[in-house]
């Protein structure tokens, strides 16, 4: 497989009270292949949302990119672009779809215009192909009667049109990579089953690779190839998913586990981490996850790396090197 | 188990007076709705959105008026109450929200928030209202000195005890529960439902617990009523719902239940297109436009399926007996 992106020791800084600063994304690195997909899953707070963003340059003043931080998209050193250089990346090589597609539309332009915006902008046709283009994008992210679909605006469509349509504008730039942040949290479980069931076609049709970000396990499950669990600004477990399920290893990817309600298995009272996320600028001491974490042991105030657990498998706890110190919960 | 509230045909349709006066159809929220819930018992509705499962919980507590049918609390019909009557049954029927953040006074400490409602119903003389709140604050897991904080100070998951707290100061016998884990992280999320599953025992709380999560239901409902576009589709008690679905929606709700299990891969049903919309419902079965039944026919699309038993459960399908289950369900039906 060829690795497209390479990301490493990546670090987003606010900030803070009088001259300090802190950091919501605090030494991530992951690869990415063609036509893979890695989740990126985490709760509120934990850097996912600021690590995608962060590909692009899009971190939000006054926030900034650390120097150190590596973002290599095949030969190309996206940190040290500017301007015109990272316009031509942005979205031609790199696609995101955000959560909420409404807020990313523009609500005065038909649907067919702001496809064939998209796609005048990356590739030199004329606007009677670019439509003809744009006809074939709503066909594949499966909206039903797509000519007649190219004449509506943002909000006769529904909320799941509204991603599909999202979705089409990312493909008209043929991105290597699509980002998708928390593509279908906003969505019924139904019509996430769709845009999900969509997500996975382009991949395999198109080799493209999917950074997928979510706080939900299960639409992760039998869909991402990689598994990388991100708790207070770090990657704190990762495997190749059917791993990471098997063997949830990290004491804060049990607690994520044993917190899901299941809708089979026998019914058993939920047992939820205790406490909850701590604030990017009190990121706690040693192991980030020590004082919520029924495992803790000595060691732990102390800062793990990411350890070892089984071949692909590696986690930020020195319970890998360690496995009989903490109490078992 | 005796029923305390029992609601029989409710409707709520919302008219909306239309672009230069133009008459628009009303969109048909709640179409004809009844359901029983039981002392100390939790009836889930569920559905997705549009399915009209908030306006039922608004309607019977009169936070919107009816457009017909009646709620019976205890005997006495809620529709029909006047102002006194109606402010002693708030009472003993609560609200708590998805936001309790939109629903507390962001310039009241949690405190007074709390006590509210002991002062306005006269639950307590005034010295002994702080030990009230204070117990009120424990009961849910918080510390008691919150209360001289406000609400911006506090996560989502605390505001969320703040509310249930709130719904608690005026002894309660019933609560909806509108969504309120929805906006919650998945590791609070399961605290709260803990917390209520928690106070439902001690109290011997009633709920109506609405939600469009199939699995965080299974955590606390005893019955499940699902609705589609403004009606119960099929009821059930938790596990016989979950295990034998006869409505062909349940069955694509179920399936649709993202598992956080790889190995337990479940035959995914995907429905063709969107909701219809509610202000003008497909003729017959409402899901018709959508279902994947193989026995699908003329009949759904013209005679309305009414509630029927069905094994263990009610449905509204005229087909039901062989609806198919997820596994059963091939890739060319769908």
């Amino acid at each position: 497989m060829t690795r497209l992106l390479e990301a490493a020791n990546l670090r987003v800084s606010f900030p803070g009270a009088g001259n300090s600063r802190f950091y919501p994304v605090d030494g991530v690195s992951f690869s990415l292949e063609r036509g893979e997909m890695l989740a990126l899953v985490g709760e509120s707070g934990c850097g996912k949302s600021l690590t995608s963003l962060a590909l692009l340059q899009l971190i939000p003043s006054p926030g900034r990119i650390e120097s150190g931080s590596v973002i290599r998209l095949g030969e190309t050193d996206v940190l040290a672009l500017k301007g015109e250089e990272l316009r031509r990346i942005r979205g031609r090589r790199i696609g995101m779809i955000f959560q909420d597609p409404m807020t990313s539309l523009n609500p005065v332009f038909t649907v067919g215009a702001q496809i064939v915006e998209g796609i005048l902008a990356h590739f030199k046709v004329s606007s009677a192909e670019a439509r003809q283009r744009a006809l074939q994008l709503l066909q594949e992210v499966g909206i039903p009667d797509p000519a007649e679909r190219l004449k509506s605006y943002p909000h006769q469509l529904s909320g799941g049109m509204r991603q599909r349509v999202m979705i089409a504008i990312a493909l008209a730039a043929e991105p290597e990579i699509l980002v998708a942040d928390e593509p279908t949290t906003a969505l019924d479980v139904t019509v996430q089953a769709q845009i999900l069931e969509v997500l996975d076609s382009l991949r395999t049709r198109r080799g493209m690779a999917v950074l997928l970000i979510t706080h939900d396990l299960g639409i992760v499950a039998g869909r991402a190839d990689r598994v990388a669990v991100m708790y207070a600004g770090q990657i704190v477990e990762e495997a190749a998913t059917p791993r990471l399920f098997a063997n949830p290893s990290h004491p804060y990817t049990q607690g994520l586990f044993a917190s899901v309600p299941r809708i089979t298995g026998p019914l058993k009272r939920l047992n939820p981490i205790r406490g909850s996320v701590p604030a990017p600028a009190a990121w706690p001491t040693g192991c980030r996850f020590r004082p919520r974490c029924p495992q803790a042991f000595d060691r732990s105030e102390t800062e793990p790396p990411l350890l070892p657990v089984e071949p692909e498998h590696r986690m930020r706890c020195w319970l890998a090197e360690e496995p009989n110190q903490g109490r078992r919960p | 188990m005796t029923s305390l509230l029992s609601v029989r045909d409710l409707v709520k349709y919302y008219t909306a007076g239309g672009l230069f006066g133009r008459a628009t159809p009303p969109v048909r929220a709640v179409d004809g709705v009844s359901f029983d819930v039981g002392r100390g018992e939790t009836l889930a509705l569920v559905g997705e959105s549009g399915c009209g499962k908030s306006s039922v919980g608004r309607t019977i507590l009169r936070l919107q008026e009816p457009t017909s049918g009646e709620a019976l609390y205890e005997g006495k019909d809620v529709f029909s109450l006047d102002r006194t009557e109606l402010r002693q049954l708030r009472r003993r029927m609560q609200i708590i929200f998805q936001d309790p953040y939109s629903s507390l006074n962001p310039r009241m400490t949690v405190g007074a928030a709390i006590a509210e409602g002991i002062e306005i119903h006269r639950l307590a003389a005034r010295p002994e209202i702080p030990g009230r709140v204070a117990a009120l604050l424990e009961e849910v897991g918080l510390d008691p000195t919150y209360a001289r904080r406000y609400p911006h100070e506090f996560s989502g998951g605390q505001r969320q005890r703040i509310g249930i707290a709130r719904a608690l100061a005026v002894q309660p016998a019933f609560i909806v529960c509108d969504e309120p884990v929805s906006a919650l992280d998945v590791s609070v999320q399961a605290q709260v439902l803990n917390l209520l599953s928690d106070l439902q025992r001690q109290r011997g709380l009633s709920y109506l617990f609405i939600a469009h999560d199939l699995a965080v239901v299974r955590q606390i409902a005893h019955r499940i009523a699902v609705m589609y576009l403004g009606r119960i589709v099929e009821e059930g008690p938790t596990d016989q719902l979950l295990a034998n679905p006869r409505h062909p929606y349940t069955v694509a709700l179920l399936s649709a239940v993202p598992e956080p299990d790889p190995a337990a891969r479940r035959a995914r049903i995907v429905l063709s297109g969107d909701l219809p919309s509610p202000s003008s419902p497909p003729p017959g079965c409402h899901f018709h436009t959508r279902c994947f039944h193989p026995m699908k026919s003329d009949r759904c699309r013209t005679e309305i399926p009414v509630l029927r038993p069905v094994e263990t459960t009610v449905a509204a399908c005229h087909y039901a007996e062989s609806t198919p289950r997820p596994a059963e369900v091939s890739v060319a039906q769908m």
